[in-house]
């Protein structure tokens, strides 16, 4: 009977998940891989059926498979500076920080109180060809006289990573900050030197965070489209700009499906194999 | 590692199996999500008009296109405001008209309310509407002064030809804007897709016919007749110079603050922007190869609930007074009859202008865009945004 009874709470305790997950995840989902399969003729004017169309997977890949490449390429670079940023941070705020830890950390959330496209804006102001980065970079003849940092690559990585940086920070400083300073000093006691102590001690005990922080900067950036649609140009757009086309602007919702599905198949498969590497089944 | 002589919980095979037939089955329901026709009958999506009792009107239309009030002046919309006792809720959403459309194809096509009582979009978008079934026919005996004031050039288009449906907002042009203070002046569409000095400083409209129109003059092919082969290589010339670098971006009414904040040099912009910016770096010229020309369109949409009151709107601004006034204040072309008199008492030194009032000879040497069936704008647009990006 209690068994019974706890099994049923551990139901009902998954129960309003669930729920939600199915209204707003897997039905979507079936709606996305419904659309993928839609017959690429259709129209507004004549409708969309599903006629299993599996060739639309072959034209979204062979037509925009280098923005595919592209975007995964932003995402990896960007999540790179956001891990060495981040990482450099978090551990200032865990373990240098003293009684400016809780300031540092609000200081790092501050920014989710305006919107994101608000602040993708700004970098807009900043980096323009007029603005005073530009004037200064050229000055110090690092750009040319014409060259520019709006709608170029190093823009949008910039943007990703400035954007992004905040959900590497949070899980790496919650992995930082479990760690026992005391062992440190154990490893510092066995004339470990500071090099080893990183790589042997606190480098192994971040991992979780590391795993997490990529996770979350590397999945979202990936996906984006705001950061190239507003520092970059038609040269540097990634495949979020790509689907958000398709679907509004052409109507190629067939078309755009595939990609889209692409996309989280890529992703989840990409996801695995690194946690796989990574050994996380045990760190998460 | 987890040892692996200790079974992983709960995954047996028998789960498998039946995991293996629900996803199956579930698959069947896929067809359940093909998305209908979306064309409707105007007469079966009416709402019941509420505009005596609430009186109040929403409209959507485009940035920067109504005079607003100021300490001295008193605008249209206010006077509009005062005269009927009808509270405006006026939006500047319409950026572009197939960004509109996708923001409202949902609804409209499923015979729902959009919230809003008119829109104001371009020609082939309000034909394309209303080819959809999504426009309610405008009550005639409501809006007298169109039918007397509608310039005679306006009159009886092709996908509207008694104006049933559609009362024209402003009518504009499409050529070339530069910032004087920071380049010479730019003459034609190929200066600006390859003078080295513009290079990384140009923008484009993401509207296909303003952008692609031009490029087809520029190779000497008529807009509104062209064949595959002309608009392949007006096609071709757009991609060398986004592949070279010299176009920064595709964009809809924002382009006006990079071209004043200097991060553009030069770009494809409409003829009143650049006179409503007020700055007097920004010149717009008509490139040597001629322009585009359009008109924005007032149109009401299915289930809008303040039809009488979109009508008492559309009849205000076909007044020549108010037409004059808004005129004066947006530098589009007037399609009201009798406003260039008014014009006379408001603002002289604009009677004469061509990009306001133009002359036959000046419209003779503008061009419209072809009108394209539903499988051509698929094809046309399809091909431009694969080039554009957006």
């Amino acid at each position: 009977m209690i068994a019974t009874a706890r099994k049923r709470t551990g139901y009902l305790l998954i129960l309003p998940a669930a729920v939600w997950l199915a209204i707003f995840f897997v039905v979507p989902f079936y709606s996305l891989l419904a659309t993928s399969l839609f017959d690429p003729e259709g129209s507004v004017l004549t409708g969309y059926d599903v006629t299993w169309h599996f060739a639309n997977y072959w034209d979204a890949l062979s037509e925009y498979g280098t923005v595919m490449l592209r975007s995964l390429w932003y995402a990896a670079i960007a999540t790179f500076f956001c891990l060495i940023l981040g990482y450099l941070l978090s551990y200032a705020i865990a373990f240098k920080a003293g009684r400016w830890k809780t300031v540092m950390l609000v200081l790092v959330i501050a920014p989710f109180f305006t919107s994101f496209l608000i602040r993708t804006l700004a970098w807009k102001m900043i980096l323009a060809d007029d603005g005073f980065v530009v004037n200064a970079l050229q000055a110090v003849h690092f750009l040319g006289d014409d060259g520019r940092l709006l709608a170029t690559p190093v823009a949008v990585v910039a943007g990703l990573t400035y954007n992004f940086l905040p959900f590497m920070i949070l899980p790496l400083y919650t992995s930082l900050e479990k760690m026992d300073p005391k062992l440190n000093e154990a490893a510092a006691d066995l004339y470990a030197n500071p090099f080893t102590r990183f790589w042997k001690v606190t480098w192994p005990l971040s991992l979780p965070g590391v795993v997490g922080g990529t996770l979350l900067t590397f999945i979202p950036a990936a996906g984006d489209y705001i950061n190239a649609e507003l520092l970059g140009s038609p040269n540097e757009r990634m495949v979020g700009n790509v689907i958000q086309s398709l679907f509004t602007t052409q109507g190629n919702y067939a078309l755009a499906g595939a990609l889209s599905v692409s996309l989280m198949v890529i992703i989840v498969t990409m996801v695995l194999v690194y946690v796989r590497r990574a050994g996380t089944e045990e760190l998460l | 590692m987890a040892d692996p002589s200790v079974p992983r919980g709960g995954v047996s095979r028998r789960n498998m199996l039946l995991g293996g037939a629900v996803g199956a089955a579930s698959l069947a329901t896929l067809p359940l999500f093909s998305t209908p026709s979306r064309e409707q009958d105007p007469l079966n999506c009416v709402a019941t008009d509420v505009s005596d009792s609430d009186r109040r009107l929403i409209i959507s239309n485009w940035p920067e296109y109504i005079d607003e009030d100021t300490k001295k002046y008193k605008s249209t919309m206010t006077r509009f405001q005062d005269e009927y006792d009808v509270k405006v809720r006026y939006v500047p959403d319409v950026n572009d008209n197939i960004e509109f459309f996708s923001k409202v194809v949902n609804q409209l096509g499923a015979c729902e309310p959009t919230g809003r009582d008119m829109f104001v979009l371009t020609d082939w978008m309000a034909a394309r509407m209303i080819q959809m079934g999504w426009i309610q026919k405008l009550d005639k005996a409501n809006v007298p002064n169109l039918d007397k004031n509608l310039i005679s050039s306006l009159q009886g288009v092709g996908w509207d030809p008694k104006r049933e449906y559609s009362a024209p907002w402003q009518t504009g042009f499409s050529g070339i804007a530069y910032n004087k203070s920071l380049v010479g002046e730019v003459r034609t569409m190929d200066e600006l897709l390859t003078r080295p000095d513009l290079k990384g400083r140009v923008t484009m409209l993401t509207e296909m016919r303003d952008t692609m129109g031009l490029l087809l003059l520029s190779e000497g092919a008529d807009p509104a007749n062209f064949n595959d082969d002309e608009w392949n290589r007006a096609l071709d010339k757009l991609s060398r110079a986004r592949a070279d670098g010299q176009i920064r971006a595709f964009t809809g009414n924002e382009y006006i603050n990079d071209l004043a904040n200097g991060n553009i040099a030069a770009c494809v912009a409409w003829s009143g922007d650049v006179a409503a910016a007020g700055d007097e770096n920004l010149v717009f010229l008509p490139p040597d190869e001629g322009m585009m020309v359009w008109s924005d369109n007032m149109i009401v949409p299915n289930l809008a609930q303040h039809q009488r009151n979109a009508e008492r709107w559309i009849d205000w601004y076909y007044e020549p007074k108010m037409a004059a006034l808004l005129a004066a204040y947006v530098w589009y072309v007037c399609p009201v009859e009798g406003a260039r008199e008014e014009m006379e008492k408001i603002d002289p030194s604009l009677v004469d202008n061509p990009l306001i009032f133009p002359t036959e000879e000046f419209l003779a040497s503008t061009h419209g865009f072809m009108a394209l069936e539903e499988y051509q704008i698929r094809e046309y647009e399809g091909a431009f945004s694969d080039v554009t990006g957006v």
